[in-house]
């Protein structure tokens, strides 16, 4: 393992532009990582070698030359949810319908990486159509967890977290529904954050749940994730629900919060967030957290949010309908798999047969919810109803934000699970998301910070900071003062606690 | 509450276009089932005069301009089709709604 | 039971029996430069799938964007119509399965239409003015084309595969939907016929649309159902589609009325069903039955922020209205003084707006109008084409005109010029030199033909001289004769009489 791989984003880009080292020398060690331990983890779908090896060249071209370099993370390697569309890199979902789809133009978020001269050296797997708490929903096998290979690395995102946590990529992105930047970063002991929504273009974003996806950084460390969120964020003119405002100075406020002065700010630590499906370790790790904060000179209260307790049910009703719209698009006509175009079937059939054959069990099972959801007899005691929870969610949040600045709360109930574990029990892996749908369901920003490791089995605890809509500067400040608190308290960085992986004969 | 039958999961795939397998009429007849009373709890909630949210951000009237931007080549555009013939997408017979 | 489509009622007795109620639903295609949520041009007749971009073949990912004129649109035609203009609005998708829809879903709007609660007044060809209720107008987006490969005649029954063509996926489209039309009667038909040209002419004056039903930028979808006489229930509706002319729709209308009756009078019942106009036989049949009933499962859609246009806004673009047909009718009207029956003809004749450019070219009203209703409606209903579609322009009837005015053209002179600009054989001056058709000017060749015609009949030169003018009538004739017709009767009729005098 290189010092080049367990560098941060931060420390990887200063190297670059003060000429210290190449960005085809990190790009190369990260792709050697790849290599090595890919077969173990399986972070990625796909590995854009000859890419990602000419995109650091052009950021050494314009550092030898004296060039300003494109960005404050020009050089510097990234790995991206592969459900973002990137014009001839394959672009699969997870899923078996799109295998083989190369997308005819990029999405907004990727055309801003290239832009940005960040290095995008492959797309990460995921559940399908970032359905899924596991990614054990991937029609390309399961990822493992760097912390113990029996284990989830968390979904949608688990592809994305895995890698950071692996070293093979010190940036990432991915997109959270439900959860899906957080819940991984959490089980993987990395950082991950939702912007608020319409913060991140989707432009090119393949929909799951129109109204709750938002694309968001995914790192090993706040300051990281802050450089990459600056790079990704703001006003996009393809997406109508692209809010038209700067980017919240995220970067200035993790560079303030790691002083560690807290003083003055008011945390509210949400109530609701606590009980039966909650892992005692993860409950210890939490409290031990707040304890931190408060030490950091913040002042701690509890707070209620009642309607959060049915965000769960409303976001397993809005998220389901919206997709089974959304999905309905892959029907074999103009792109993607086509299954049983033979003996005069017609296109209905092979629509049908085509679905059928390339979606995997949780898809079907939320396109059918979906479809019952929105059917006229079900619509308002269904998706309306979860619409007006929706509502009274939003309310919550805002009462809670005129008595606080943030709130907080554990990212996931439990500590990575085991894989296989919960496949066969939709309803235990929607549990995953209990803590994190509220923030997708308002809109408003969320992240996930690791939180020490759970005293009962060892594995990473997340805390979760939430803020009022377009404030995501609040919760980088509390992160990045709860980071530095911790990394003292436990003397270095979490994550180079991660076991060492076998790195396959070569 | 929802009583999912296989005749109703049949239905649904229908209306979904999935071909689905008689073991999976089966096995998601009682998985959407335990699925749908879980969900069901957004019922208790009184709300009757609460407006629904449609959209996380409060924003209106995002118009375009009425201006040609480029878009994709023919070959682009047909790149990952299926199957092509004379410029255009070839589908399988369609069973229209003409007589 | 259903009749086969053989089966219909003499129409006296349909309407001894039962009242019709029409609903017309029309879809008019914006011709914006761009579409409704893409920036893909709309232009007709490019090659396949060469105007299309992610965001309307529905790739994976592409995300729709308004387009702000095609709401303008929208609204001026909401306005036009006389609708309330909605406070604040969203698009919704229609869920439903088809190759054309590179979705899976259309986005349309579905309980908050932009525009609603309107009328529009239309006059029949007597002069009966009927009101008709506008529900609603809203927006929504066009579906690719398909085109059908193997089978019999390109239909797509009994093709073996199909190809399509997204050109006009997603080219903007704004429904019309009208209230129930109830109390026609035996003119059910032509009502709805009459509603389609009115609203064809408004949305023309509007400048929003081509209006070309043959092109299928002005689409009508026609319901019909009966009640038995005497009661006020609604009886259960068919949707005829493809009516793709004025004269289909109310032929269209007027079958469906006898096939239904005849159903109904059999002690059948009426299927809600979807029905096909068959232009070549004038009758229509219905569509695939589906298995499953029709459930769109319309929601707000997602991707799209909700529409509240501002007072300020709606009363800018109420400022940009054009004069109305109906307002124009009565201004010109006023204008020619023209009676009643005379404002019908040029009505009927479809002539209003060339008469008006014919005028705006030079011409009087009387003059113009003579041209467009009698002698050019003629050529129009020989030739089977819309008035519009002659191969002449106002401006070549106005130069004809003028030539008339100027006494370089007698009438039936003026009609070979019509004729020949009417054959392809250029401009009206142009037609005049090649055809060698300019009145006879020049006195000394006239004074020729004159003496001639004078020499040629003596007694009716003794007659004049004797002060019998008007035997000059007879000398006139010959000397036009002689003359091809292209002398000026009142300068001859002068030179005679100079002859003949003392
Ligand atoms: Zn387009």
């Amino acid at each position: 393992m290189s010092d080049l791989t367990h560098s941060t984003a931060a420390e990887l880009a200063a190297k670059i532009h003060a000429g210290e080292v190449s960005s085809v020398e990190v790009t190369r060690a990260h792709l050697d990582r790849i290599g090595a331990i890919d077969e173990t983890v399986h972070a990625f779908l796909h590995v854009d070698t000859d890419g990602a090896l000419a995109a650091a060249q052009r950021v050494d071209d314009d550092v030898a030359a004296g060039r300003p370099v494109a960005s404050p993370l020009a050089g510097v390697p990234l790995a991206l949810k592969d459900v973002f569309a990137t014009e001839g890199i394959p672009t699969t979902c997870g899923s078996k319908i799109l295998e083989n789809w190369i997308p005819p133009y990029d999405s907004t978020v990727a055309r801003k990486l290239r832009d940005a001269g960040v290095v995008v050296l492959g797309k990460t797997n995921m559940d399908e159509f970032a359905m899924g708490s596991s990614t054990e929903n991937s029609a390309y096998g399961v990822t493992r967890n760097p912390w113990d290979l029996d284990r989830i690395p968390g979904g949608s995102g688990g592809g994305s977290s895995a890698s950071l946590a692996a070293f093979q990529a010190p940036l990432a992105i991915g997109t959270d529904t439900g959860g899906s930047i957080r819940q991984p970063a959490s089980v993987t002991g990395t950082v991950g954050v939702k912007p608020t929504y319409g913060g991140v273009s989707r432009y090119g974003l393949v929909a799951f749940s129109s109204s709750l996806d938002q694309g968001g950084p995914c790192a090993r460390t706040v300051l990281d994730a802050a450089l990459l969120h600056e790079v990704i964020g703001g006003h996009d003119p393809l997406d109508s629900t692209s809010i038209d405002a700067p980017v919240p100075p995220v970067v200035a406020a993790a560079r303030e919060g790691a002083a560690g002065d807290l003083r003055g700010l008011r945390v509210g630590v949400v109530r609701e967030f606590t009980g039966e499906w909650y892992q005692d370790g993860v409950i210890a790790a939490f409290d031990q957290a707040v304890e931190a904060l408060r030490g950091l000179g913040a002042e701690v209260v509890e707070v209620s949010c009642p309607h959060f307790d049915y965000a769960l049910p409303a976001y397993y009703l809005i998220a389901p309908s919206e997709c089974s719209s959304n999905l309905a698009r892959f029907d074999a006509m103009r792109y993607g798999l086509r299954v049983g175009d033979e003996n005069g079937n017609s296109a209905e059939q092979v629509m049908a047969l085509t679905r059928e054959a390339g979606f995997g069990a949780e898809v079907k099972r939320r396109v059918m919810v979906g479809t019952y959801a929105l059917s006229s007899g079900y619509y308002d005691a269904y998706y309306g109803q979860a619409q007006k929870v929706r509502t009274l969610i939003s309310r919550d949040f805002e009462r809670a934000f005129g008595d606080v600045d943030v709130l907080v709360s554990p990212t996931t109930p439990t500590t990575a699970f085991r894989i296989g574990e919960r496949v066969d029990d939709p309803v235990a892996m929607y549990r995953a998301d209990l803590c994190t749908i509220p923030a997708n369901l308002a809109g408003t920003p969320a992240m996930s910070v690791p939180a020490g490791l759970s005293d009962d089995d060892g594995l990473p605890v997340g805390l979760q900071v939430m803020a009022p809509a377009l404030q995501e500067q609040r919760m980088y400040k509390v992160a990045a003062a709860y980071e530095a608190a911790r990394d003292k308290a436990w003397g270095g960085p979490l994550i180079n606690r991660v076991p060492e992986l076998e790195v396959a004969a070569r | 509450m929802p009583n999912i039958s296989r005749e109703e999961v049949a239905h649904l795939a229908r209306l979904a276009r999935l071909a689905v397998t008689e073991d999976e009429l089966d096995k998601f007849a009682g998985q959407l089932d335990v699925i749908l009373q879980s969900v069901a709890s957004v019922g208790e909630v009184a709300a009757q005069e609460i407006p629904p949210t449609s959209h996380a951000v409060p924003l209106r009237n995002v118009f375009r301009a009425d201006e040609p931007r480029p878009g994709l080549s023919q070959q682009q555009a047909l790149a990952g089709a299926p199957a092509v013939e004379e410029g255009r997408f070839r589908v399988p017979r369609i069973l229209g709604e003409e007589a | 039971m259903t009749a086969s489509t053989a089966d219909v009622l003499d129409y006296d007795e349909v309407l001894a029996r039962f009242d019709p109620v029409l609903g017309l639903e029309v879809h008019v295609e914006l011709s914006t430069n761009t579409k409704m949520f893409c920036g893909c041009p709309t232009a007709f007749g490019a090659e396949p799938n060469t105007q299309v971009c992610p965001v309307c073949l529905g790739l994976p990912g592409a995300l729709p964007v308004v387009n702000g004129a095609a709401v303008e649109s929208a609204i001026r035609i909401g306005l036009a119509l006389g609708c309330d203009i909605a406070e604040w609005c969203r698009f919704a998708r229609k869920n439903y399965f088809y190759p054309d829809m590179p979705k899976n879903f259309q986005t349309s709007q579905y309980d908050e239409p932009i525009a609603f609660d309107g009328k529009l007044d239309l006059e029949l060809e007597d002069g009966t003015v009927v009101e008709v209720g506008i529900e609603r107008a809203h927006m929504e987006e066009d579906t690719g084309k398909s085109l059908h490969v193997g089978g019999a005649t390109g239909r797509i029954h009994g093709a073996e595969h199909s190809l399509l063509d997204y050109n006009r996926a997603g080219v903007p489209l704004i429904e019309i939907v009208t209230k129930p039309i109830t109390g026609t009667g035996a003119r059910a038909p032509e009502v709805a016929r009459a509603y389609v040209t009115a609203l064809r002419d408004l949305l023309r004056a509007l400048g929003v649309s081509d209006v070309r039903m043959d092109q299928g930028s002005l689409r009508c979808d026609a319901n019909v159902s009966l009640m038995p006489k005497g009661t006020t229930v609604f009886g259960t509706r068919t949707e005829t589609k493809n009516v793709n002319s004025l004269r289909s729709v109310e032929r269209a209308v007027r079958y469906e009325m006898t096939r239904q009756a005849a159903v109904l009078a059999g002690g059948g019942e009426i299927l809600q069903e979807t029905r096909h106009f068959d232009e070549s036989t004038g009758s229509t049949s219905a569509g695939r039955r589906k298995e499953t009933s029709e459930d769109y499962r319309y929601f707000p859609e997602p991707d799209l922020v909700p529409i509240a246009p501002s007072a300020e806004w709606v009363e800018k673009l109420r400022a940009t209205l054009p004069e109305m047909p109906w307002q124009r009718r009565k201004r010109i009207q006023a204008d020619w003084q023209l009676s009643d029956l005379e404002l019908r003809d040029l009505v009927n004749a479809g002539a209003v707006d060339l008469v008006a450019a014919t005028v705006d070219a030079g011409a009087t009203p009387n003059e113009a109008r003579a041209w467009w209703v009698n002698y050019l409606s003629q050529e129009a209903n020989t030739r089977g084409v819309e008035l519009a579609e002659l191969p002449i322009t106002p401006a070549q009837v106005a130069r004809v005109a003028a030539m008339v005015a100027d006494g370089k053209l007698t009438n039936k002179l003026a009609r070979e010029v019509v004729d020949g600009v009417l054959a392809g054989e250029g401009e009206p001056d142009a037609v005049v030199a090649a055809r060698g058709l300019e009145v006879v000017s020049d006195d000394s060749a006239l004074y020729a033909a004159v003496d001639e015609a004078l020499a040629a009949q003596p007694d009716v030169a003794d007659k004049i001289r004797g002060g019998k003018v008007q035997a000059a009538g007879a000398i006139v004739g010959a000397v036009m004769k002689a003359t091809k017709g292209q002398a000026d009767a009142k300068r001859v009729r002068e030179l005679i009489l100079e002859r003949c005098a003392g």
